[in-house]
């Protein structure tokens, strides 16, 4: 058994509102440079979508991630030792900057200085890679909200399955339905991008499991950009490097949480320590598709067990460490109650980001209702609007909703259950059970019975439900993210005695970030 | 031997020699942020694969022709033996510098109408493009117009070649050459000689490591097993991520 720590995250989608400001926290410390413009390491879709790049999801396009062809061994898709170096002078799988967008900013300073005259001044869209005036042709979020759905939702790649009925179904206009995705770098047990590096630039650091690429061995040989399955690697094409999240690694080792989270409205996002078996990581990658989930859970090691604790000692896991593995949120989440799923964990890149699939679209069921008992008491266009359709909210049918839902369940299996409904609808019932709950407790509308048949159903206590309902609804900062000290001080003692370097420029990165010859 | 064959057969090889180690290690060692191939395939894709597959391969070709013939001069002679066989190599050869040149000025194409292309860039690419241009032309016009330049290579290039590298110069030959020719290896010396402050130096640092190395890489800020061992003392141990 070789125990590692990694930091890992839960993002609660029920509680996403959408409204960006993790990914303006993001732009405004890291991507808001030249070359950088058009990344968003931290970005919010709209689900159905085609996200960000357009289609990232669609692996027949961007070949990325892993694949288990035949045999019991994994390879990349569409980078690896041969194929990556065979394309190596042109990589046919590499997004380009219109399949993200061209950054633009306005000409405001011609709103202030044109000369006065018979119009109003306007200020033109330039673009921020050639300095030219351009038409506006996609921008970031620009299937924001379901807008543009026949161009934009309509081709998400996740309703490939889904009947011809059922997508129209989804896109009628009183039934439509949306959620939020927001994603970050899922710093993953089994990067596709780190094994994708000819150069060998990027690693995951043994001590937090952050993945990163080391800037100055980064040839821009851009197969990370290829490989990664979540496009979270983006090519700098100023200063001819890749970049990606670094989860907000000085932050981190200070014992801040990272700007998304720390900035994110809904409180959506948790972060902590898990511990896993890394002798195992190849094992795990390699399951049968059907079983990668659970594949992946096992990796994941109880901080409580002796013979954890002994094995993470033996490997130098400080007891810091240990200790906020076991308070950690995100075990909780994911092992503990079993609420969280990796998204597309059929990429086979183990990711550590999991996201407790959102419920509030299957809450409500479509019924059609005559309401011509109500309609006389109504106004005209309230009339109109209710006329066939209502929403149930009844706490009585509540249960009966999650296969009915408004929302395709096969649609949202196809993000977080490796297209089996049967892990999506355990995870939904688990949560309609907790509000079936509190439900009792607080309104108190609905019978014990009733709420302990829902609970044992799901094979949930009362006191782990409130548990969940806390940590969901109540959790306070430090509730949400559990950082352990990074322990820097010996790191930094042993690279470099700090008195050398005293009064001169320091030590670490000293080389201005410019473009090569 | 005047004074012009003197700077140009043994001051300028031995400048681009020195220019080209001192010249990449002390940018390798100092401004390794600097080092790399600076795609630009980001901005535009498909005029490059027309442009840059057909350049790439067509200069490894040509580049481990012109080593071989260098190194092993007589196993082309005997390769050459044979009419057939001299014509096989000519015309691949040929060939190859035809896909090259062609591959080359799409490339050359490619930057001067593109708009977003023409903001990276840099005047030193343009003039690397104009000298690889200019050679790959000279290097087929020898090809066509002194055949068979396979042969004569070994006879003529590669002893003086090999007097360079001995440090004991010996131009007699090379002088005798025609101007094309001369020209021809002026400009390689050239070429040679401004690599180090070109994106040509990404060639040096092409990751073949990358076929034996293990797919994932982790690295560790200290020794985990030795750090917080109180029987053993810390190992300095600097960590290769910066």
């Amino acid at each position: 058994m070789d125990v590692r720590s990694q930091i890992a995250m839960v993002f609660h989608l029920d509680k996403c509102i959408g409204c960006h400001t993790c990914s303006i926290a993001c732009k405004n410390i890291w991507t808001d440079r030249k070359g950088a413009e058009y990344m968003w390491w931290n970005n919010v879709e709209t689900k159905p979508g085609t996200g960000y790049p357009t289609k990232w999801e669609d692996q027949d396009i961007y070949k990325g991630g892993w694949r288990k062809n035949g045999g019991e061994k994994i390879s990349l898709r569409g980078s690896g030792k041969y194929k990556g170096l065979l394309n190596i002078f042109h990589n046919p799988y590499l997004p380009v900057l219109d399949d993200y967008y061209e950054p633009w900013t306005y000409k405001y300073l011609d709103l202030i200085e044109s000369p006065a005259g018979g119009d109003q001044p306007t200020a033109r869209p330039v673009s921020l890679v050639t300095g030219k005036p351009i038409d506006i042709k996609s921008g970031p979020n620009w299937d924001d909200d379901l807008s543009g759905t026949p161009e934009y939702a309509r081709q998400d790649p996740n309703l490939k399955n889904l009947t011809k009925a059922e997508r129209e179904a989804m896109f009628q206009l009183e039934k439509m339905a949306m959620f939020y995705l927001p994603r970050i770098c899922n710093h993953c047990l089994n990067p596709a991008c780190v094994a994708s590096c000819p150069s060998g630039a990027i690693y995951k650091r043994g001590e937090d499991g952050v993945v990163l690429i080391n800037q100055k061995v980064c040839r821009a040989w851009r197969m990370c950009v290829t490989a990664c399955p979540y496009k979270k690697s983006y090519y700098n094409w100023n200063t001819g490097k890749s970049e990606k999240c670094i989860l907000c690694y000085p932050r981190l080792e200070a014992g801040h949480a990272p700007a998304c989270m720390h900035s994110c409205v809904g409180r959506i996002r948790y972060l902590g320590v898990l511990l896993y078996d890394a002798d195992k990581i190849e094992a795990a990658a390699s399951v049968p598709e059907e079983q990668l989930i659970d594949g992946q859970l096992d990796l994941l090691l109880n901080p409580f067990d002796e013979d954890v604790i002994r094995n993470a000692k033996e490997n130098g896991i400080a007891d810091s460490t240990l200790k906020a593995a076991q308070t950690s949120p995100v075990y909780k989440f994911v092992k503990e109650w079993g609420l969280a799923l990796p998204l597309h964990a059929e990429y086979r890149t183990l990711p550590m980001l999991f996201y407790v699939p959102p419920m509030l679209p299957v809450m409500a069921s479509l019924s059609t209702t005559d309401d011509s008992e109500q309609a006389v008491k109504l106004d005209p266009i309230a009339k109109f609007w209710d006329k066939h359709h209502r929403y149930d909210t009844t706490s009585k049918t509540i249960m009966q909703t999650v296969e009915q839902a408004r929302f395709p369940v096969k649609y949202m299996a196809n993000l977080f259950g490796t297209g089996s409904e049967e892990k999506l609808i355990e995870v939904l019932k688990k949560q309609l059970a907790v509000r079936v709950h509190r439900r009792h407790v607080t309104v108190g509308d609905i019978d014990a019975d009733l709420t302990n048949a829902t609970l044992n159903e799901v094979k949930l206590t009362p006191e782990i439900a409130d548990d969940i309902y806390r940590l969901t609804s109540l959790a306070k900062f430090d509730d949400r993210f559990n950082i352990p000290p990074a322990h820097r001080e010996l790191a930094i003692e042993m690279m470099d005695f700090a008195g050398d370097t005293k009064g001169s420029t320091g030590f670490g990165f000293k080389e201005t970030p410019q473009r090569g010859l | 031997m005047n004074a012009y064959n003197v700077i140009f057969f043994v001051a300028l090889p031995y400048a681009a020699l020195l220019m080209f180690l001192v010249g990449t290690i002390y940018r390798y060692k100092a401004t390794k942020f600097k080092f790399s191939s600076l795609s630009s395939q980001f901005l535009e894709t498909r005029k490059l694969y027309w442009g840059s597959v057909p350049f790439h391969w067509g200069i490894l070709f040509l580049f481990f022709g012109h080593l071989t013939a260098f190194l092993l001069p007589s196993s082309i002679l005997a390769w050459n033996q044979q009419p057939v066989r001299l014509m096989i190599l000519e015309v691949s050869a040929f060939a190859g510098g035809v896909v090259t040149l062609f591959g080359l000025i799409g490339l050359f194409y490619r930057r001067l109408v593109d708009a977003r292309l023409r903001k990276v860039t840099s005047i030193i690419d343009i003039v690397l493009e104009a000298l690889l241009i200019t050679e790959i032309f000279l290097g087929l016009w020898i090809a066509f117009g002194f055949r068979w330049g396979s042969s004569w290579f070994a006879t003529v290039l590669s002893p003086y070649l090999k007097s360079i590298f001995t440090f004991s110069p010996n131009i007699d030959a090379v002088v005798m050459l025609p101007f094309v020719i001369q020209l021809h290896i002026i400009l390689a010396f050239i070429i040679f000689l401004i690599i180090p402050f070109t994106r040509l130096v990404h060639v040096l640092v092409y990751p073949l490591s990358y076929l034996w190395r293990p797919y994932q890489k982790v690295i560790w800020y200290w020794d985990r097993k030795k750090v917080r061992d109180p029987q053993t003392s810390w190992t300095m141990h600097k960590p290769q991520n910066n």
